[in-house]
């Protein structure tokens, strides 16, 4: 899982290539083609953030005669989520430690 | 920039806390008492004044952005990569608090902050495991 989210953390770092993961998660599957006309860089760009969003596992694609589907893959952000959730499991245990001297201290 | 680039994650915690909001307050505020439920420190409840919070593992860097008395307050917490600020907000319910903590920050354009984090957290938890498991 380290490795997983340092990779995810260094795939997303670049806007151009977050913008095009964010676009497959919000509206489905894509080809190459209607990425770059909405992403505003070259096609040989889109799809060499494509490539590296392939590599991270947060896209898959689909090819279908000469055209190549990409889709976001469900749950590809979960070591991200889960390592939210260690930051709360963090504040939890303080709030109970927060709490234990709460009942030692005088009024 | 685009909107997801100034995205921010927030971890937040809040609880009803049986003791009135002064009282938290001290807890929150005053060095000796913080060391016993937080971090050993050099705080002082005033804004600018800069500060950390120390434990075997290492240090976070913070600053005082906004203090008021019994009611919230707010500091940054820098700590191997990952900058953030930390919000605590007591609202009086009952006898008791509402007391809400706040980590805001790991904003998604910063690559250096995120592969600090990553790295950072991951030690800071396997230390923190360490001290929690320690017998008292």
């Amino acid at each position: 899982m380290p490795d997983t989210s340092d990779v995810l953390f260094k795939t997303l770092a670049d806007p151009t290539r977050r913008a095009i993961f964010e676009r497959l998660c919000r509206h489905g599957e894509q080809t190459v083609g209607a990425l770059t006309a909405q992403s505003g860089v070259s096609q040989p760009a889109v799809s060499k953030h494509l490539g590296v969003l392939k590599q991270a596992g947060l896209v898959r694609d689909r090819h279908e005669g000469r055209l190549t589907h990409y889709s976001a893959r469900a749950g590809a952000l979960s070591p991200l989520i889960d390592w939210t959730r260690q930051m709360a499991g963090f504040w939890e245990n303080r709030f109970d430690a927060l709490e234990d001297l709460l009942k030692r201290m005088d009024q | 920039m685009s909107p997801a680039a100034t995205e921010t994650r927030s971890v937040v915690v809040e609880r009803d806390i049986p003791h009135p909001p002064e009282k938290i307050w001290r807890a929150l505020t005053q060095p000796h008492l913080m060391a016993e439920w937080l971090m050993k420190t050099d705080f002082a409840p005033v804004k600018g004044h800069g500060f950390s919070f120390r434990a075997d593992w290492g240090a976070v860097d913070c600053r005082v952005l906004a203090v008021e008395p019994n009611k919230s307050l707010s500091y940054t917490w820098d700590a191997m990569g990952l900058e953030s600020i930390v919000t605590w907000t007591l609202t009086p319910k009952g006898s008791g608090t509402l007391l809400r903590m706040e980590q805001a920050g790991f904003r998604s354009d910063q690559q250096q902050a995120f592969q600090g984090a990553q790295y950072g957290w991951q030690k800071f938890f396997g230390n923190l495991e360490q001290v929690l498991a320690r017998p008292d």
